[in-house]
């Protein structure tokens, strides 16, 4: 016992000691040395906790790239790629893909960086945004920050950790695509993927800047993600928006980092200087927080809270109505931000009509493909509106029912709640009513703001009952993501993230499904898949009836699952 | 018939056994204590006997019916207190206490008030600004306003300062003056000691003592301190006594007092005795109930110039059946 015993003994202090020198050298190097106090020994916790998740995003990043890269060179030949080429200049072809560099010599390689630039950029803005949160404001919501904070820990040590083990994260994941590119053939260029995917992953560190900025405003964690999520979704629409006034961008594309890496022109006419625009973005971004930081104590946000009422509302009395209580605001803010957002897109459309005239006019090969016919591409226009739109409205549907109960089922409430006379049945009805109304009313706000905006600059060809008829065929398969979420809160309470699964793959299937040829059982996958595209297809009512048939069924088989499994109570 | 009836309960978490037959009663009109350190299945029971958990084996019936398949109907008749208070964040404290005491039915808004002024509570703030122990009064208030007849106290008071703590135990006891029944959990001993008429101690799943606080002093030795004139080497060669130490006052001719026994915790002699007068030994030590008797009349035959005997507290009783459980941890961490 006392050999075994000497080792920890003579080990801890023998770790302690290289610390002690550093630590002191902290405090006599003033205010800056000591706010980042303990960095390095954060940066290595966050490492510890989420090394599944970061592998788990290399990987499938990785995979992507290489994915699109191999498939393009080997699914397309060169006509089929002029084909494609001529269909990125239409608008839809603008907003789901890039600014439309090369489309003259339209290789696959070109081809990747004219069409994945953006979706990479959105899947790793999504996930830096998601790391920052968790790792800064949802610490500090969960009280493990004052834990921390309590050590020999600086201000900004946290912050700090977690942007470096992005900035690292991000840096894997650019060499890995970059290498992976080089499986895309004749054109590929080990330089030009680093340009592609290096410029993508410093737009994605801007991202996680932004969210750093948000975790600073936000009272809560879930305020953060929610506004990090909107500023995601403006800088998406501002660089589509840019590049649809004009191709290869315009001045409004500039003021979108998703524009930054497009603008390096990887795989055409590789330049580097639009990455400093993101290096100087993340450094403006950095600093405001940090400035902000100091104005705020922890736990709370910039506004203080104010006294409430000091009594309940009288109809604050069932499961029910605390739901809506707690999700009204959120679904006015989801409202409000996205209404305008499809409310601008709407006003586009007569831009969109003169431009699709002038394509129809001028590229013979389209109006081949599409008619001659100039609606054709406002038709196909809204209909990949309405599917942005309908994704939105399923994402907020997800966290409005499975998340948002198991959020009320971890922290301890739940319990509080069901010790009451009210069953189980009962608060998950109240739930996925609340949240499936929500999902609802969130679409028909985004459909009448969409023709609306469309409306009101004279464009009045899908009329307002064709818009209402596209709202009721898409209204089904938006509602699976919130009836799936809740059963498998259910059935799976760990498993909540395959409902965003889902939405990954209706993505992928929607964006690149038919480019790449997937298999019909594949593309079923996606609720959308069943759905007419409304704006250019008859209508049939047998696709959105049997999703309104697998709601009932996946809320049904919520409200069984959980009567069966044990409550968990905080902790 | 029991308010509450818990016979032979289990239940695993994976390979963990958390409660292995468990046994626990509460009559109506009592106030029962449930002691055990952390970890040892307290909370786990609630939460059975709550319906959120499904038990293993044995069986839990709460006003004679199956608390998980009609939860409904039972709690209707209880209020609950957590022992981790969790509250919505954006709600404030008087709509969350509003919002659980409606849940549960009728309300009393004079007696919502009184409570909030006796716990000092603010209800107008957001329920993320409160510490632990507001949180705590949040829910104490919302229990205790609310027209139950069985309340349910996961350590209640874990959070509040002594005031509150006051505060609580004359609520309590206005609930048993009332012949509600209380299941109180705790591992504060005064507290339990204070309110319970009955007790409950659980270790590691199990009921390892059970009964109403007199009953269980009978197990535990009483501690005997006196002053005696005569001879102490006989009350000290009694069978059934232990901690045993005597000591001749400082400056008496015999030497050193005699240290009989072999006490493994013997302490030494107390040297800073009180004065006593010459030729007078003073004695202390813990004797078995059943050695009682014998004590006292040797005590009686040497001749006594003082005495007390103190019952043993819960503490005793507590560490009696804890105090071996902790003795190897602490070996194994210094190892």
């Amino acid at each position: 016992m006392n050999a075994s015993g000497a080792e920890p003994l003579t080990a801890r202090p023998a770790a302690g000691t290289p610390r002690h020198p550093s630590h002191r050298a902290d405090v006599h190097r003033g205010p800056v040395g000591s706010e980042l106090a303990g960095t390095l020994m954060i940066a290595r916790h966050i490492l510890r906790r989420d090394r599944v998740r970061l592998c788990v995003w290399a990987i499938a990043l990785t995979a992507f790239v290489l994915y699109f890269s191999v498939a393009l060179r080997t699914v397309f030949d060169p006509e089929a790629l002029a084909a494609r080429a001529a269909v990125m200049r239409t608008p839809s072809g603008i907003v789901m893909g890039g600014p439309g560099y090369g489309l003259d010599h339209y290789t696959p390689m070109v081809a990747v960086a004219n069409e994945g630039i953006t979706w990479i950029v959105a899947a790793l803005g999504i996930m830096s945004l998601l790391h920052v949160v968790r790792h800064t404001r949802a610490e500090e919501d969960a009280g493990r920050a004052e834990l921390m904070g309590a050590g020999a820990v600086g201000r900004h040590a946290p912050a700090l950790a977690t942007l470096l083990v992005l900035t690292a994260q991000l840096l894997v994941i650019t060499v890995l695509g970059a290498l992976a590119t080089l499986a895309g053939g004749d054109d590929a260029s080990f330089l030009d993927g680093l340009g592609m995917m290096g410029g993508s992953t410093l737009a994605a560190l801007v991202i996680g800047a932004v969210a750093l900025l948000a975790s600073e405003v936000a009272a809560t964690s879930r305020t953060a993600t929610g506004l990090a999520l909107a500023g995601l979704a403006l800088l998406f629409a501002v660089r589509a928006a840019g590049d649809l006034i004009h191709r290869e961008g315009s001045l409004l594309s500039w003021f979108s980092p998703f524009a930054w890496p497009q603008q390096m022109r990887p795989f055409v006419d590789l330049r580097w200087w639009p990455a400093l625009l993101s290096v100087a973005a993340v450094l403006v971004l950095l600093a405001v927080a940090a400035g902000l930081s100091r104005r705020r104590d922890l736990g709370r946000g910039l506004v203080a809270d104010r006294a409430g009422r000091s009594q309940a509302t009288s109809w604050l009395r069932s499961p029910l109505a605390l739901a809506w209580r707690q999700q009204r605001g959120m679904l006015l803010w989801s409202c409000l931000g996205l209404g305008l957002l499809w409310l601008a897109t709407g006003t586009m459309m007569s831009t969109l009509a003169d431009m699709g005239r002038d394509l129809v006019s001028q590229t013979p090969a389209l109006a081949g493909m599409l008619g001659s016919d100039s609606s054709a591409f406002t038709g196909q226009f809204l209909d990949l509106i309405l599917l942005f739109a309908a994704l939105c409205a399923a994402a907020y549907g997800i966290v409005a029912s499975g998340q948002h109960c198991r959020a009320e089922e971890t922290s301890g409430r739940l319990e509080a709640v069901l010790a009451a006379p009210v069953s189980r049945r009962r608060w998950l009805t109240a739930q996925l009513l609340v949240a499936l109304t929500g999902t609802a009313v969130l679409l028909v706000v985004s459909v009448a703001a969409l023709a609306a905006g469309a409306l009101a600059v004279g464009v009045d060809d899908p009329d307002v009952g064709r818009y209402g008829a596209a709202l009721l065929a898409h209204l089904p398969a938006t509602l699976v993501f919130a009836a799936l979420s809740a059963a498998l809160f259910a059935w799976v309470p760990r498993g909540g993230g395959l409902a965003w699964m889902l939405i990954a793959v209706v993505f992928g299937i929607a964006m690149f499904g038919e480019m790449l040829d997937l298999p019909d059982w594949v593309q079923g996958i996606s609720p959308f898949h069943w759905v007419p595209d409304s704006f250019t297809e008859d209508t049939d009512p047998a696709g959105p009836l049997m999703l309104l048939a697998v709601d009932a069924v996946l809320s049904a088989l919520a409200l069984v699952g959980i009567g069966r499994r044990a409550i968990d109570g905080g902790l | 018939m029991s308010v509450i009836d818990i016979r032979e309960l289990t239940k695993s978490f994976g390979h963990t056994r958390a409660l292995d037959g468990l046994d626990l009663q509460v009559g109506e009109g009592e106030v029962r204590g449930f002691l055990g350190p952390n970890g040892a299945g307290k909370s786990t029971t609630i939460r059975v006997l709550l319906g959120l958990l499904r038990a293993d084996g044995g069986s839990a019936r709460l006003f004679g019916g199956d608390p998980w398949s009609d939860p409904v109907a039972l709690h209707r008749r209880l209020a609950y207190v957590p022992g981790d208070v969790a509250l919505w964040p954006n709600l404030t404290g008087g709509e969350c206490i509003d919002y659980l005491s409606r849940l549960r039915g009728r309300t009393d808004p004079a007696r919502r008030a009184a409570l909030l002024e006796r716990f000092e509570l603010d209800p107008r703030k957001k329920a993320r600004t409160y510490s632990k122990g507001n949180r705590q009064k949040v829910a104490l208030v919302a229990a205790l306003a609310s027209d139950a007849e069985l309340y349910v106290l996961d350590e209640p008071t874990s959070g509040l300062d002594p005031l509150m703590e006051a505060v609580f135990t004359q609520e309590v006891r206005a609930l048993r003056d009332q012949g509600r029944s209380v299941l109180l959990s705790s591992h504060i001993l005064s507290e339990v000691e204070k309110l319970c008429d009955t007790v409950t101690i659980i270790r590691a799943g199990r009921a390892v003592e059970s009964g109403t606080l007199t009953q269980l002093r009978h197990l535990t030795r009483t501690r005997v301190s006196a002053v005696v004139r005569g001879d102490v080497r006989p009350i000290l060669a009694i069978p059934g006594t232990h901690e045993r130490t005597s000591e001749r006052p400082v400056g008496a001719d015999g030497g050193d007092g005699a240290v009989g026994g072999a006490g493994a915790g013997a302490a030494g002699p107390d040297r800073a005795a009180g004065p006593v007068g010459t030729g007078t030994t003073r004695l202390t030590l813990e004797v078995e109930p059943s050695a009682l008797d014998e004590v006292l009349r040797a005590l009686a035959r040497e001749g006594v110039e003082t005495m007390t005997a103190s019952p043993p507290s819960l503490e005793d009783l507590f560490l009696g059946h804890y105090g071996d459980q902790h003795a190897p941890q602490a070996s194994r961490e210094r190892a």
